[in-house]
Order: C-alpha cells, then sequence, then structure tokens
C-alpha cells in the first residue's frame, strides 16, 4: 500500500494502462494467450500486444457478438483469448453470446470491458455502463474482477490468464490514484482489508476504494473507526472475510461506480442476509442512467466520493 | 479410419439414421423433426466420409472440428454419432431425458465428441471463425473447421459480422454448410424474413459458394473436397434440402420444424422410410 493516501499529489494512472501492461506480459510468459478487439485496440490498451505480437492479435472490427464468439472458438483450440471493448457493448450488446458460448460452453474466455462505470464522463449515459457487474455477476462459471488501480489491474490479468474459467475484467477509463505497489497481494477470489477498523465495514470494490480509505482516514479523526475491505473479485465473493468483519462492526457500507441492484451491494446485501443480518447501506448509483459532464462533476453528483461515504457513515453510527 | 463406405452404403446408413431419428423423436415426445430428417444425408456424408475423426478418441488432436450451429437439429447429430460409434444407440432413448448426456439442444460439456454448446442461433459461424484463426496460429495446415448453419438462423446479425471476419482474414480452412430447407418456426423463410438472392449475398460477402443437392450425399462429399481446394476464400456450400426428407406426410411443412412425431405417425413414418430405402439420391436431379 502507498504511505501516505491523503498526499493531494498521489501518483495516477488510467486503470485501462495496467492491463494493457498485464496483457503484453501474459502473451509473454505464454504463447497461448490471444487478444481480439472491436476497433478499440488503443482506448483499451490492447496495442502493445498487437504491436509485439500482431500474428496472436485478431482486429474484429465493430461487432461484438462476433468478438465474444470468435474468442470462445479460439479458446475451443487451447488459446486464451482476451477480448476487448468498451464495457457498454461488451458485455453490454453480446450477453447471450456470452452466456451460451463461454460460461455455458465453459472456455476461458477473458472479456474486458474498458471506460466502465461514469467516469466516462462527457461521452453521456449511452456509454456510462453501468450495469455490467450485475450482469456478468449471474453467470455460471463466470468470475468478475473490478481491480482497483492500474498496479492492480496488472497483477489481475495475469491472473485471469493463468485461471481456467471463463473471466470478466472492469476496467475504468480515468486516471485513478494508484494505491497498491509491486508487492501488495492480489489473488481472485480474495477481498484484502486495506484499513482496519471497529466502526462500519466498507466493502469497495474498483477506484471506489481509495475514496473509501480517503473516508477512513478523514473519519478517524471524528472518532468513526472504518473497517475498509477491497473487493476486486466480486464473484465469487470472499464472504470469509467479509463476515469476519461484519461480525465484528454490524454496520456496513458498500460502495461502487456502478448500478448498486445486482452488483458488488447486491451480492454484500444477498451474503449478509443469507448469512449474518446487518445495517447495510449501499453506495452507487440508484437506478438511473447517467449523463454527459466531468468526471468529477459527474462522480460528486451521483454520490460517489469520500465526502459521501463519510455522510454515509455518519448516518449509520448516529441510527444504530 | 474404418474403411469407406460406397455411396449406396451411404444412402442406406442415412435411412437408418432417418429411421433413428423417427423412433427418438417419438420416444422422447418432443424435439424437432423436420431439419434433422433433411440433414441425414449431410450428417452421414461428413461423419463417415468427410470428416478427420476417430469415434474412440473425441480429443484427437489431428481431429477435424465439426460445428452444429442450428442447435435444435441435433437429434441428426446424436444419431449419426452413435452409428459411427461414439456411443451406444441404446443411449438416444434417454433424448432430452433428466440426467440425460444428449441434452434438448447440444451442450459441449455434456457429451464428448460435441465440439460446441448450441441453440440461440446465429453463433456457430463467429465459433467456426475462431477456430479457423487458432488453426493458423497453430499452423494446423491439414485441418478444417466444417460448420453446418440453418437458413432461418441467417436472419441473425451475428452470422454476417463472421461471414466478414472469415473473408477479411480468408479463412480457407472453414467450409460452412447451409442446410437451405427454405422452412422456419413461422412459415417458409421467404415469407418471415427473405434470404434471397441468398447465393449472391454470400458471394457479395467474399465467399467461394457452391449449391448442392443437399439429399445427394456423393454431392455433399464432392462439394466438401472441392471446398478443401479452395484458396484465399472461405467456403459455404448451400446444399438444398427438403425438410422431413424421406416422411412423405412431413415433407416441405414448416408445421413439424419443432415438433415430434406421435406413436401412430412414427409407424407411419418408419414405414415410409423402409419403403423409401435405397432411393434417395438423385430424387431432385
Amino acid at each position: 500500500m502507498v504511505d501516505d493516501i491523503l498526499d493531494k499529489d498521489i501518483a495516477k494512472e488510467p486503470i485501462r494502462k495496467g492491463f494493457g501492461r498485464g496483457l503484453l506480459e501474459a502473451g509473454r510468459q505464454n504463447e497461448q494467450v490471444v487478444a481480439a478487439c472491436a476497433d478499440l485496440t488503443d482506448s483499451t490498451q490492447m496495442n502493445l500486444f498487437a504491436k509485439e505480437f500482431p500474428e496472436r492479435f485478431i482486429e474484429i472490427g465493430v461487432a461484438e457478438q462476433n468478438l465474444v464468439t470468435v474468442g470462445s472458438g479460439m479458446a475451443a483450440m487451447g488459446k486464451i483469448p482476451f477480448v476487448s471493448s468498451y464495457a457498454a457493448f461488451s458485455p453490454g450488446r453480446n450477453w447471450e453470446q456470452i452466456r451460451t458460448t463461454i460460461c455455458l460452453n465453459d472456455r476461458p474466455v477473458k472479456i474486458v470491458g474498458s471506460h466502465a462505470g461514469i467516469s466516462v464522463g462527457p461521452d453521456g449515459a449511452t456509454h456510462q455502463m453501468l450495469e455490467d457487474i450485475a450482469l456478468m455477476r449471474v453467470l455460471p462459471n463466470m468470475v468478475v474482477v473490478v481491480p482497483g488501480d492500474s498496479v492492480e489491474a496488472e497483477k489481475a490479468t495475469l491472473a485471469l490468464a493463468a485461471d481456467k474459467r471463463p473471466g470478466y475484467l472492469r476496467l475504468a477509463r480515468e486516471a485513478t490514484p494508484i494505491i497498491t505497489t509491486d508487492k501488495t497481494p492480489f489473488e481472485i477470489g480474495k477481498a484484502y482489508v486495506y484499513a482496519k477498523g471497529s466502526d462500519i465495514t466498507v466493502v469497495t470494490t474498483g477506484a471506489m476504494t481509495y475514496q473509501a480509505l480517503v473516508a477512513a482516514e478523514k473519519l478517524f479523526k471524528d472518532g468513526i473507526d472504518l473497517e475498509v475491505i477491497h473487493c476486486p473479485t466480486v464473484k465469487p465473493l470472499d464472504a470469509t472475510t467479509i463476515l469476519a468483519s461484519v461480525q465484528k462492526t454490524g454496520k456496513v457500507i458498500t460502495v461502487e461506480e456502478a448500478q448498486i441492484n445486482g452488483g458488488l451491494g447486491g451480492a454484500v446485501a444477498e451474503l449478509l442476509s443469507e448469512e449474518h443480518p446487518a445495517r447495510l447501506k449501499r453506495i452507487g448509483v440508484r437506478d438511473r442512467f447517467g449523463e454527459s459532464g466531468s468526471p468529477d462533476e459527474l462522480l460528486e453528483y451521483f454520490g460517489l466520493t469520500a465526502k459521501h461515504i463519510m455522510l454515509t457513515a455518519h448516518e449509520l453510527m448516529d441510527k444504530s | 479410419m474404418a474403411k469407406k463406405l460406397t455411396i449406396e452404403q451411404l444412402e442406406k446408413k442415412a435411412n437408418d439414421i432417418r429411421m433413428d431419428i423417427i423412433k427418438m423423436l417419438e420416444h422422447a415426445k418432443s424435439g424437432h423433426s423436420a431439419g434433422p430428417l433433411g440433414l441425414a444425408d449431410i450428417f452421414t456424408a461428413l461423419y463417415f466420409d468427410v470428416l478427420k475423426h476417430d469415434p474412440n478418441n473425441p480429443a484427437w488432436e489431428q481431429r477435424d472440428i465439426f460445428l452444429l450451429s442450428n442447435g435444435h437439429c441435433v437429434p441428426v447429430q446424436y444419431t449419426t454419432m452413435a452409428h459411427a460409434g461414439y456411443f451406444d444407440k441404446k443411449e438416444l432413448m434417454t433424448l432430452r431425458r433428466f440426467g440425460s448426456r444428449l441434452q434438448g439442444h447440444p451442450e459441449r460439456t455434456k457429451l464428448p465428441g460435441l465440439e460446441n454448446t448450441s441453440g440461440p442461433l446465429g453463433s456457430g459461424l463467429s465459433q467456426a471463425a475462431g477456430i479457423a484463426l487458432a488453426m493458423r496460429m497453430n499452423k494446423d495446415h491439414h485441418r478444417w473447421v466444417y460448420c453446418v448453419l440453418g437458413d432461418g438462423e441467417q436472419n441473425e446479425g451475428n452470422i454476417w459480422e463472421a461471414a466478414m471476419l472469415a473473408s477479411k482474414y480468408k479463412l480457407n480452412n472453414i467450409i460452412a454448410i447451409t442446410d437451405r430447407n427454405n422452412i422456419q418456426i413461422d412459415g417458409p423463410t421467404e415469407t418471415v424474413m427473405p434470404l434471397e438472392d441468398f447465393k449472391a449475398k454470400w458471394e457479395a460477402f467474399g465467399w467461394y459458394v457452391i449449391e448442392i443437392d443437399g439429399n445427394n450425399i456423393e454431392a455433399v462429399i464432392d462439394a466438401c473436397a472441392m471446398g478443401r481446394a479452395v484458396v484465399e476464400k472461405p467456403i459455404m456450400i448451400i446444399a438444398h434440402t427438403i425438410p422431413g426428407k424421406g416422411v412423405d406426410f412431413m415433407e416441405y411443412d414448416f408445421r413439424w420444424h419443432g415438433m415430434p412425431p406421435n406413436a401412430e405417425q412414427a409407424k407411419e413414418a418408419l414405414h415410409d422410410l423402409r419403403t423409401l430405402k435405397g432411393k434417395i439420391r438423385g430424387e431432385h436431379e
């Protein structure tokens, strides 16, 4: 972990950059790793791989249904395909193909959805994919990974390349604070306690973990002690780590840059209501679409900042 | 592989396969009749002549890959596979039953020898393209991927995405076969959503198109052989077939697309097939 989460000059990098480096490294480590893209090679950061391994890169054109089914075919021949587009289009447009030819067919295709979340900004609601976590999470056999920064994205990419299951890797567009280091552990299926605390368990995924850590740091001064659990794998959910924390705190906040319905918030709500009922507040987009604006304006408007996590924490403490 | 059968022997085999399709569907009490009967000659040609495969070793590394894109026609694939020795014919009577490896639509992970999972239409050709691309990367220059498609399923946009990609990469290791039987669930293909000028469409997409009588086993074998000689283009064989082929009261009738015969109908169908034995080839020449 980085030393000072409140450092105003904390290094930032788009999460997808880590994916680009990870894919290149995965390609160097294993010649069965191949890649395909739907006309967004540069912006999904597949260009590094495409440049070094042109014979293992397939340009599909603007055809997302084809993207994932071609991936399924390549996987049938022993390849480990990474297939990328914007999350709004893949898995936005091609869900049935993913369901039938990848999940039910049990082929280890890795679907990479870039530019997810409202922080895509000016492009507006059509491109701000908020439903992808829910869409992918309900599919049997599918692994869902949402890295918190570019360093973790690199590790997640390598881990997915070594994993035998179908996978979904959700990436954000914007420059995101780098909160982990090369030494921070990452394993598919594991959640990590990034800040220890005793009052409220905050379960976060993706870039929201940074916001939660900032909130925890600031709230500590107000006498509220948050335990921040970074949960990069939304499926399979690390129930052990989450439940151990909730048994201690009894109060939970989930935070994600996605619809609260069916996303991480949904997953945690399902877990808690069966295993350990507890007070729960879900922070995310509340059953509506996004709109154009700058990423910061939108995160503020939709309540996806450290400030909103702090307000929610106060609310939970006051009511208990 | 076993010694190749003569055309006459293959025709008898196709007829036996049709009879087992009828028995199997009658027993299952659900499933599709018309497509599988129309496809029996194509499947017989593929599994008993065209494909490099080994029923005793379905994962044989040098095998050709066969994909069924329109999964609802799987009764003909199960029956042909059983006749080819992939599993005991008795198992055909478990079609669509709880616990059976013979799912209502084909599931690769259930039955060795199936190469894909299909049912939702329009995605077989893309998978064939992925397989063909991977074969190229692996320098497997003596393997082909064969893909049977329905005609109705070509209403799906995904098919034409695959058509463009295969043409772009000149995937001449794909031999696709369209079962052009002119029916789909709601009626004749040209009423539901016209496909014609079908040949011109595939040619315009950059494919090498061969048109044949799909109920003529020799024509199927010859077209596949010709397809394997084509360079620079993927191959589309438009195989004109008669839906319900061999059973008089089913032929040409779109209502038999998704229906199985009852006991009485099955009896009549089997009688039709018995008397037709050996008369399949060249009927509409």
